[in-house]
């Protein structure tokens, strides 16, 4: 292995020095200057962006390059995700330091585990072996774990930390039966290998159906969709806001990748095996998703039944198995990390010291309270509730017409009335914001970095979805 | 040959009995104890496979070092049982179904044809006198296996700054010892000698 190898990874390993820089700076630094550290942050994450951009090890007609023994692979997807988790990553960083502060949690450990977390993030992304994809997978879920029970004085944050750990080492273990099942079936840990020699020995091995039935169960564990799915409102209720932040949208675009990875790369010749069982995840997560989503009064729970729902239409993307409906259903996915961020900072934004605004009632009234912040919280709901011309819209256009042209009428039918029916959860909170009076007269205001943040997130959603070719095409040509 | 089968069923038997105990006796102490049991009879299998660095590493590391620390906490908890076995009854039914369905699933798998059994894997050939294990795992971790490696290394840095992270607190207001400040300490300072008065003997 040579130098120009080990450059491939560049970006994870500034990543990793970073993370450690932003671990001992911290040491030297007093409470009063805990600033310090956020702006650390936000530096790594650019220069990462940068290294990351350099796209220059891509020579005339090749689509991707491996390093360190095939284990670790460099392409355009992983490029596009990888700048995408930077920039959603930088977002969750802004909005979280406000509730850092109000709720006097404001401590580098959120920052060094979001970054390690983050280098997780990418290692999977990039993950080429079984080993790797194990390994990133193990990081993010590690310092998840820690993050969720953040704030040491809140027993429901301790209590879903302790299920979500439970659940995720049984995940965890799930996912490595399967990986031992198809080693032994192949002979291989490396995704392209592993390929080949489906392609050459045929692809009606049982044990390989069995190996891939434990793989679809840790990938739909990651993912949150039903019937594993359990964790998701529980964590995302318990855990603080600035952690749901981070959880509902920087390793939703990992799973993504790891599904790809696994299911097209590795297993592609299984596509007949893996996608029933998709189709048959995609279908309840939407169904039940959107119909459990209704009778949430609390909105941090009913923003995590709408996470299922939207996992349901990435998987539905996948279930083609052609590059049409896997560009779909990575625009999905970056289209709905971009919502989720938005309307989690809006929470945190409503959150008052020390108390979450996470009853839904907290949103009444508050275009009396602040009209701007109302507008914002408009765009993303339409934009979850899939109405033209927002982000959304195109993104559940995508997905639909990829179902249609592999022949599942019947699945995008369900799937529309679904999305029709989740309209209605997300319309009722706009119609709280405007047509309810205030609890709380309290004007709402933010810092100026926040209020940035929100703008340029809200810009994203409706300028996104205006001018929408630019992104649809970048996602489209990754495959 | 027929000495190293007997070795194998004896340690495999009771492997396989030690982890079934694992998970059905009721006192958790007894639970940890059959654990120890079971990975020392896989280490011994291990050995088997002239896997030598493996089984010593997973005697020396997991019991000797994690399992007896794992029993010290097990003994430290005050678990009471009764609570945790409560959804037992209720959700048997279930659980019966689900272990009925992978038990099929699996003998399934192990019942078709042409991938297991004796003459799918022929013994492989014995290594060279002067062969070391633990040099051929050192050289694939060092160099194919560098990047995954690395990376689980990562993986622990995590899980030091996370269990830190999760427990360190600042308390102010406790007792501490300071060494130094005892050390320093002088006669005078804690040996006060009063002069007073002879006190009158009660009674006179």
């Amino acid at each position: 292995m040579n130098s120009a190898q080990m450059l491939l990874a560049a970006p994870e390993f500034w990543l990793l020095v970073m993370a450690c820089v932003v671990m001992v700076v911290d040491l030297f630094l007093g409470e009063q200057r805990r600033g310090i550290i956020h702006m650390l942050a936000m530096l790594t994450l650019i220069f990462a962006g940068m290294i990351t951009l350099r796209g220059d090890y891509l020579a005339d007609g090749v689509q991707s390059v491996t390093a360190f023994n095939d284990s670790f692979i460099r392409d355009r997807l992983g490029d596009v995700l990888k700048v995408t988790s930077f920039v959603i990553l930088g977002l969750v960083f802004t909005y979280s330091k406000l509730y850092l502060r109000n709720f006097k949690m404001f401590r580098a450990d959120f920052y060094t585990l979001s970054l390690f977390a983050l280098l997780g993030v990418m290692l999977l992304i990039s993950a080429n072996s079984l080993l790797m994809i194990y390994l990133g997978l193990e990081l993010i879920s590690l310092s998840v774990y820690a993050l969720v029970a953040f704030d040491r004085n809140s027993g429901r944050g301790s209590e879903s930390a302790m299920k979500y750990f439970v659940l995720g080492s049984m995940a965890s273990g799930m996912l490595l039966y399967g990986m031992s099942m198809i080693y032994g079936a192949t002979g291989s840990l490396v995704l392209t290998d592993i390929a080949e020699a489906i392609r050459t020995q045929g692809s009606g091995d049982i044990l390989l159906i069995f190996g891939l039935v434990f793989v679809v169960v840790g990938i739909a564990f990651k993912f949150g969709v039903v019937p594993f799915h359990m964790w998701i409102p529980d964590v995302y209720e318990g855990a603080p806001a600035a952690v749901t932040l981070f959880i509902s949208s920087v390793p939703k675009l990992a799973a993504f990748a790891m599904a790809y990875r696994f299911l097209s790369s590795g297993l592609g010749d299984l596509h007949i095996h893996w996608q029933g069982m998709l189709s048959f995840l995609a279908l309840f997560s939407i169904v039940l998703g959107n119909l459990a989503a209704i009778m949430q009064t609390n909105i941090k729970r009913m923003l995590a039944y709408s996470t299922i729902s939207h996992m349901g239409f990435v998987l539905l993307g996948l279930l083609p198995g052609t590059a049409y409906g896997f560009g779909a259903s990575m625009y999905y996915v970056i289209v709905y990390a971009v919502m989720s961020v938005a309307s989690f900072g809006m929470i945190i934004l409503l959150s008052s010291r020390g108390v979450e605004a996470e009853r839904l009632e907290d949103f009444k009234g508050l275009n009396q309270r602040n009209p701007f912040y109302a507008v914002i919280m408009v765009l993303v709901m339409f934009s979850m509730a899939g109405a033209p011309p927002m982000v959304g819209f195109w993104a559940k256009l995508m997905v639909i017409k990829a179902v249609m042209d592999a022949d599942m009428m019947w699945l995008a039918i369900i799937a529309v009335i679904f999305a029709v029916v989740g309209a209605f959860y997300y319309l009722r909170v706009i119609w709280y914001m405007y047509f309810e009076e205030p609890e709380n007269e309290a004007i709402v205001t933010a810092p100026v970095d926040f209020n940035a943040a929100l703008t340029v997130n809200g810009m994203m959603i409706i300028g996104l979805g205006i001018f929408s070719s630019s992104l649809i095409a970048l996602c489209m040509t990754s495959f | 040959m027929i000495v190293q089968e007997l070795i194998f069923y004896a340690y495999a038997v009771v492997l396989v009995l030690a982890a079934s105990m694992v998970i059905t006796v009721r006192n958790p102490v007894y639970a940890v104890l059959f654990l120890v049991l079971t990975f020392f009879s896989a280490a011994a299998i291990w050995m088997l496979l002239e896997a030598e660095f493996l089984a010593i590493v997973l005697v020396v590391v997991y019991v000797g070092a994690v399992m007896v620390l794992f029993l010290f906490v097990v003994m430290m908890l005050d678990i009471n049982l009764v609570p945790l076995k409560e959804g037992f009854i209720r959700y048997l039914p279930v659980a019966i179904l689900v272990a009925i369905a992978m038990a099929v699933e699996l003998l399934m798998v192990l019942w078709s044809k042409g991938r297991f059994g004796t003459d799918m894997f022929p013994l492989p050939a014995p290594n060279p006198v002067g062969h070391s294990n633990t040099r051929a795992l050192g050289e694939l971790l060092y160099s194919n296996y560098l990047l995954p490696f690395e990376v689980a290394g990562v993986v622990l840095l995590v899980a030091i700054i996370a269990a830190i992270a999760l427990t360190l607190r600042k308390r102010t207001g406790i007792k501490i010892q300071d060494p130094g400040q005892q050390v320093r300490t002088r006669s005078e300072d804690s040996v006060r000698l009063v002069k007073m008065k002879p006190e009158k003997p009660p009674g006179v």
